[in-house]
């Protein structure tokens, strides 16, 4: 009988960034301020 | 029922200050962009280190005003996400990283050869010791020690530059090494590194 080589596929895997990087995001979020200076807009974190 | 709202109001609402809409659209795209990330680079930790530094990108430039593909959002952050995938593998590919395991330390192959300061400053002393300690034998045996182990000379050299013979040149040299233990021993000197 013949031997079939296919390769399996790989399943893929549902993944979900842990609840602390989301937190961390909102929270860079919410003490990013973008400040525009003479046309020129410069990024401020307020930490 | 529970109405969902589109993300280009969202991102709307975000770039006008609600925060809220950002949290909506990070929870609903989460596991779509962890899942793309993942599929490339087969790492939990690198996958949450792409998918942070893509929503950095995505806060900047909503922030800036920059976006402008309205209606388009998840491609767009799918593109972030893909350009910082590459970079990572160029990175990588750059600076390759070698990971030791318990049974192999690579520091065991391409260690440093060279004496620490300390040890370094341990075997100056002894060869400045050493040095006094050799200027305490008689002449001719002082005078063959020093051709042998400090000019490398052979035994034939010595032989021809103090004109007496091989042997006893060889004999100079036996008697110039148990004079030192003696002498070491006598003072209880301790020569170790």
């Amino acid at each position: 009988m013949e031997e079939i080589y296919a390769k399996k596929n790989e399943t893929c895997e549902l993944i979900k960034a842990q609840p602390e990087t989301v937190q961390f995001l909102l929270n860079y979020s919410k003490s990013m301020h973008i400040v525009d200076y003479d046309g020129l807009k410069f990024e401020n974190n307020k930490n | 029922m529970e109405v969902k709202i589109e993300d280009s109001v969202l991102v709307r609402e975000y770039i006008s200050g609600d925060e809220k809409a950002l949290s909506i659209l990070i929870n609903r795209h989460n596991q779509r962009i962890s899942s793309f990330i993942y599929s490339k680079v087969l790492d939990r930790d690198i996958t949450e280190d792409i998918f942070q530094d893509t929503f950095i990108k995505v806060i900047n430039t909503l922030k800036k005003g920059s976006y402008s593909e309205e209606g388009k959002f998840l491609p767009w952050v799918m593109r972030i996400a893909h350009n910082l995938i590459i970079d990572h593998f160029r990175k990588n590919k750059r600076m390759p990283m070698f990971e030791g395991s318990d049974d192999f330390n690579i520091f065991s192959v391409i260690g440093d050869d060279k004496l620490n300061a300390e040890k370094q400053i341990i075997k100056n002393q002894i060869d400045s010791d050493l040095r006094e300690l050799v200027d305490e034998l008689p002449e001719d045996q002082r005078e063959v020690l020093l051709m042998r182990i400090y000019k490398d000379m052979s035994f034939k050299e010595i032989s021809e530059n103090t004109g007496v013979s091989i042997n006893t040149a060889l004999g100079r040299m036996r008697y110039a090494l148990i004079n030192l233990r003696k002498i070491i021993d006598k003072h209880n000197i301790v020569l170790t590194n």
